[in-house]
């Protein structure tokens, strides 16, 4: 069991509302190839005092490769992790991979719909199941934080490096279909990431592909289809003016930055691909390295570098303009005085 | 992945409308499919295409139509051998699972140091203590 | 002393497989008060009506038992054989044992004891049966119809030409509806306007049309023949009897880029407007909601903050002053002819309804709808009749229809198929190449349903002649992608995805009823379907009423369909509501609610649950014209007999007519006497 304890940002942090205790479930890729976005989720929950509590002996929610082969393997698998959660006293858990909150809540779905199923599980499992967890989104609970983000953003002591930076808030499959699944977005035309992008400062832009599948699972059987996929949304990101992709699921990511150079013709301007958690992390000022921004296989430091560079430029005219204002200000009250 | 499939969902669909499920079931195209979900969140009728893919996939495993491609199959077999083993994924023994049965030795070679120095590659797997539990349910998924 | 004929029905198989209708007879012929009984095969053929009237005659009955199939089938019919006969037509009962009994029972035995149980039971209520007289009620000859649309307009001319006079409500400030819209009709690509706009204009002049445009029903009162209807004349700021349609206030209105809804969103009209020049009435409509003048009074401001119509008009006839006015209008019948809307593909959606986010919830540029379209086609459009580009206004070089936008789709929340798009799509690809010659024509489709005369032909045309590329398979996306629309599609026929950069995107959404059906329908007691649309009587039998007596139906207000079968509904209604005007007054079951003033007590708890407004208070006064007691009082051309008032009476004063306490009470005690 690991917690996580809420560290010094150095801002006048909101209140948190009183949370239920948070079980976290954070699946193979977090632990594994996607340990950015785990690692960043951490800092940024810890910043936005929502504590959380790892499942104890979490095993794999099985992904595709569950489900693609064996109905009842695939509700299985998921299922042994909410009943977990269960047993340790959780009421909601959160799974920041949207292939396992996809796989989880589809479990739930399944057995809330089948007696049968309801029955057979806990003997499969050889554990109780009573199907009582829930199981929240990442871009949920940022998308309900965005407020306190907002504030959070404004009272940070470094510039903003997000300020009006031009971003493709990109959804894929897992995290929007199918709606009687993952209920909380817009399936066709979502707005939870955008939204969360905004109260960051920064500009999520209008494109096409938001919603268009990645190739998932293929990464290495059929990597050709993912070279195909992702160049499409990269290249419709890239005219719709975005400078950097974002994401909320570790094989996005992976089929996105892993794979660009396959992508990307020999010389072609490469696209920084974040994580939304790191994206929020910067926009709260949290430092680059503890938002695992250096694990990219698509190098972010010149990215961030002349982001940090041009945030410290529009503080710096900001200032010129505050104190130019206050001089002009200053001397009229002085020739006020003497007259 | 559309452009891919021989029979698209509708035509899969079709097929197992008119009862000629087995021909469905026999196609790679069903092993193409991502679940990505998109032919079920728009279908008119709210019919569930992706999960009647799901299913075909299944129905072949178990009765033996026709075998998945190669590489696809592997990967499914390589991945459940990994939670088999060590109840989470260790993507390492994965990889090196997946080459011994695709005979791809050279696969994403290029990409391991990389892996390694970013510190996304581990080299021992974290195997969970309730094994027996995993044990179980592959069993218990087994019979069915 | 009762003397009642038994007549048991085989009807065919359908009472005599499961019950022994001869033994039914059999043991009604003993029963007290059966003078006759008998079994026949079919009751309601005329031998069978004959054994009716010949045994009232013969063994000079006192009432009729007919053990047959439900009241609802053949009451009538019976009732009319009795009363050929001479005996009085509600000293006839039906006693159910079809649907009560052998439609729904399989064992012979136990089937057979309840169908004697049955007729033994209806015996004993006929037995406290009254004779009783149609009740008559006069009947208003003149009729109300709401909505000018083609086929409000062809009701009115058809009522009136048949010489009764017809009030002609229509909400906008001009009657022509939809069809006023239109570029050209199909099969015959027909100018819409100029077929239309001479019937306006003899709906304007006829002598028994009375016209209130810019107007909506209010409410309504009464019951058929005899409805008052209260009509809202909203204020139109202009007066109708000074204005002479010269246009000088249009002209010199200041604001000039309000949305118009006549040119479907793509172009403008000023505050003081007509809607399009062929209007009728030719008199303007104030918009007070964008008019700088009342703007400005809505803020407070204290001086005016503009006047230009009122300072241009030479007649006087704009005055700012108005208020709405109500006017009273006595009918006999209504016909309602609201009409249709457009389903939109937007985010924000009527309860139970979704848009098309696939589509781009129609925030994408140059994707536009079927009467949008028409208006670009149209000679007296924004564009003059040049298909133009709402964004840049340059010629679109490919133009894609897509079909089924909103219909046949469950998700979507329009399950049914809107008829005309497959007609209009064929016009609109035909329209746009006859404008276009080197245009491309893409057309998505699922089904091509061209059912009417000459349709399919027509249909043909657009793909034969006009080159038209039909495709089969549904579009899955829409987005905008540069200068083009990116439309992906697939083609079903041959098994291939398309993707196609069109210039132009028309889909062809759904035909929805009107927005405010329901609240009209409500008004008028009238029941409409989970979409909105009206409800018709019989969906075979009797197509243009409702189920409310004396309100007829015409027009896409109760179904999706196109302008002839319009016309055709329109006429129809005609027919009903002259039938309903030949006789001076109307004949009603008696099966109403009668109050017995002596035990009346005035609680008046009946009127108060009238779901009709049938109760009235009623004075008693004494020779001195002193009051002396109130009570109740029923309006028997208002009742509809539903006992609820029966139901609530305290003193047990108010009776249901052909279900008194005593008739009820005698067929219960039949029931627990006999096992």
């Amino acid at each position: 069991m690991s917690t996580v304890a809420a560290p010094d940002t150095g801002t006048a942090a909101t209140a948190a509302a009183p949370r239920a205790p948070l079980a976290y479930y954070p699946g193979c890729s977090l632990h594994g190839t996607s340990r950015e976005f785990d690692e960043s989720l951490r800092a940024v929950l810890a910043a936005l005092r929502v504590p959380i509590t790892e499942i104890d002996d979490w095993s794999c929610c099985g992904a595709s490769s569950g489900h693609a082969t064996d109905h009842l393997l695939g509700v299985a698998l998921p299922a042994r992790n909410l009943a977990l959660a269960e047993a340790q006293g959780f009421k909601s858990v959160l799974a920041p991979c949207a292939a396992c909150y996809n796989r989880l809540s589809a479990a739930r779905l399944a057995v809330a719909g089948d007696t049968e199923l309801a029955e057979r599980i806990p003997d499969v499992l050889g554990r109780p199941f009573a199907n009582t967890v829930e199981v929240e989104s990442v871009m949920d609970l940022l998308r309900e934080a965005a407020v306190m983000i907002e504030e959070k953003v404004a009272a940070a002591l470094t510039p903003n490096p997000l300020e009006g930076l031009r971003l493709a808030a990109y959804y894929g499959c897992l995290l929007v279909r199918p709606p009687e699944v993952a209920g909380y977005d817009d399936p066709e035309a979502p707005t939870s990431m955008d939204e969360v992008l905004a109260a960051c400062g920064a500009n999520p832009v209008d494109w096409n592909m938001k919603v268009e599948c990645c190739g998932g699972a293929f990464s290495v059987s059929r990597t050709a289809s993912v070279v195909r996929l992702g160049r499409a949304i990269i290249e419709d990101a890239r005219r719709s003016g975005a400078e950097a992709l974002v994401v909320a699921c570790p094989l996005c990511h992976s089929n996105l930055d892993l794979r660009q150079k396959a992508i990307m013709a020999r010389g072609e301007e490469p696209m920084p691909v974040l994580f939304i958690t790191q994206v929020v992390g910067l926009a709260l000022g949290l430092p680059a390295a503890a938002l695992g921004l250096d694990r990219h296989f698509v190098d972010t430091e010149p990215f961030i570098r002349r982001l940090v560079e041009q945030a410290a430029v529009r503080a710096a005219a900001e200032e010129k303009v505050k104190a130019e204002a206050a001089a002009k200000a200053a001397a009229r009250r002085g020739k006020a005085e003497s007259a | 992945m559309g452009t891919e499939m021989t029979l698209k969902p509708h035509d899969v669909m079709r097929l197992v409308a008119t009862r000629k499920s087995r021909r469905a079931a026999a196609d790679e195209s069903i092993w193409l499919c991502l679940t990505c979900e998109t032919c079920s969140a728009r279908c008119p009728n709210d019919c569930d295409p992706a999960g009647v893919i799901d299913t075909l996939r299944e129905v072949s495993l178990e009765t033996d139509v026709a075998d998945a491609p190669r590489r696809i199959a592997a990967f499914h077999r390589a991945f459940l051998a990994q939670i088999e083993s060590n109840g989470r994924l260790h993507e390492m023994g994965m990889v090196m699972d997946y080459k011994l049965r695709t005979g791809d030795l050279m696969k994403d070679v290029i990409n391991a140091p990389g892996m390694v120095s970013r510190g996304k590659l581990s080299l021992r797997p974290d195997r969970i203590r309730g094994m027996a539990e995993i044990k179980r349910i592959f069993e218990k998924c087994g019979e069915s | 002393m009762s003397r009642i004929g038994i007549f048991v029905c085989h009807c065919g198989e359908n009472i005599a497989r499961t019950v022994d209708v001869a033994a039914v007879a059999e043991a009604l012929r003993d029963h007290p008060g059966v003078a006759w009984s008998e079994d026949y095969k079919y009751m309601c053929s005329d031998p069978g009506q004959s054994l009716v009237r010949k045994a009232i005659e013969e063994h000079e009955l006192t009432g009729v038992v007919v053990a047959a199939c439900s009241p609802h089938m053949h009451e009538k019919t019976f009732r009319r054989a009795c009363a050929a006969a001479g005996l009085n037509p509600f000293m006839c009962e039906m006693a159910n044992i079809r649907e009560h009994c052998s439609w729904i029972h399989e064992d012979r035995d136990e089937a057979t004891a309840k169908a004697i149980d049955i007729a033994r039971t209806i015996v004993e209520k006929v037995k406290h049966n009254r004779p009783l007289e149609s009740i008559r009620i006069p009947v208003t000859k003149r009729a109300l119809v709401v909505g000018g649309g083609i086929a409000g307009i062809q009701a009115a001319l058809d009522i009136a030409d048949g010489g009764h006079e017809v009030v002609l409500v229509e909400k906008e400030a001009s009657i022509g509806g939809h069809m006023s819209q239109l570029s050209e009709t199909f099969p015959t690509l027909d100018c819409s306007q100029c077929i239309l706009t001479p019937r306006m204009v003899e709906a304007y002049q006829h002598p028994n049309i009375k016209l209130h445009t810019w107007s909506e029903v209010e409410s309504v009162d009464g019951y058929i023949g005899n409805f008052t209807v209260k009509v809202r004349k909203k204020a139109r700021s202009v007066d109708e009897d000074l204005c002479n349609g010269c246009g000088d206030c249009q002209a010199a209105c200041p604001a000039k880029k309000i949305p118009s809804e006549f040119e479907a969103g793509l172009g403008t009209r000023t505050a003081i407007y007509v809607p399009f020049p062929q209007a009728v009435p030719n008199i303007p409509v104030l918009d007070r909601q964008n008019c700088t003048l009342f703007k400005g009074r809505r803020k407070g401001l204290a001086k005016d903050a503009c006047g230009k119509c009122k300072e241009a008009c030479l007649r006087g006839a704009v005055d700012y002053d108005t208020e709405d006015t109500f006017v009273e209008e006595q009918v006999g019948a209504i016909v309602v002819a609201t009409g249709y809307g457009l389903y939109s593909i937007g985010r924000e959606q009527p309860e139970g309804l979704k848009g098309y986010g696939e589509y781009g919830y129609g925030e994408v540029p140059d994707v536009i709808d079927g009467l949008q379209f028409e208006r670009l086609a149209s000679a007296s459009g924004p564009t003059a009749g040049a298909i133009l580009r709402p964004s840049d206004g340059k010629e679109p070089k490919t133009v894609v229809f897509v079909h089924c936008v909103g219909s046949r789709d469950p998700e979507k929340g329009m399950s049914y198929c809107s008829k005309i798009c497959c007609m209009y799509n064929a016009k609109h690809a035909m329209l746009y190449k006859h404008k276009v010659h080197d245009g491309r024509a893409v057309a998505f489709y699922m089904d091509v349903r061209a059912a009417g005369k000459g349709y399919d032909e027509f249909s043909r045309r657009a793909i034969e002649e006009d080159e038209a590329e039909y495709i089969r398979g549904r579009v899955s996306r829409i987005f905008r992608e540069g200068d083009k629309v990116k439309v992906w599609g697939f083609d079903t026929l041959s098994g291939e995805q398309v993707v196609i950069d069109a210039d132009m995107v028309v889909l062809a959404t759904a035909m929805r009823p009107q927005a405010g059906a329901k609240e009209l329908a409500q008004k008028l007691n009238v029941s409409y379907d989970e979409h909105g649309f009206i409800n018709e009587a019989h969906p075979k039998l009797r197509p243009v009423e409702t189920n409310t007596a004396g309100v007829f139906v015409a027009g896409a207000c109760q179904a999706p369909r196109d302008i002839p079968d319009s016309v055709a509904m329109a006429s129809a209604t005609a027919a009903k509501v002259m039938s309903l005007f030949s006789a001076d007054e109307l004949e009603r079951e008696p099966a109403v609610a009668v109050v017995n003033e002596t035990t009346c007590i005035g609680c008046m708890s009946c009127e108060h649950v009238c779901p009709y407004g049938a109760v009235e208070v009623k004075e008693i006064r004494g020779r001195d014209g002193a009051l002396q007691r109130t009570v109740a009082s029923v309006n028997p051309g208002v009742c509809q007999g539903c006992g609820t008032c029966q139901a609530v009476c305290l003193s047990k004063s108010i009776e249901l007519e052909t279900f008194t306490d005593e008739q009820v009470y005698a067929e219960i005690n039949a029931l627990a006497a006999w096992d």
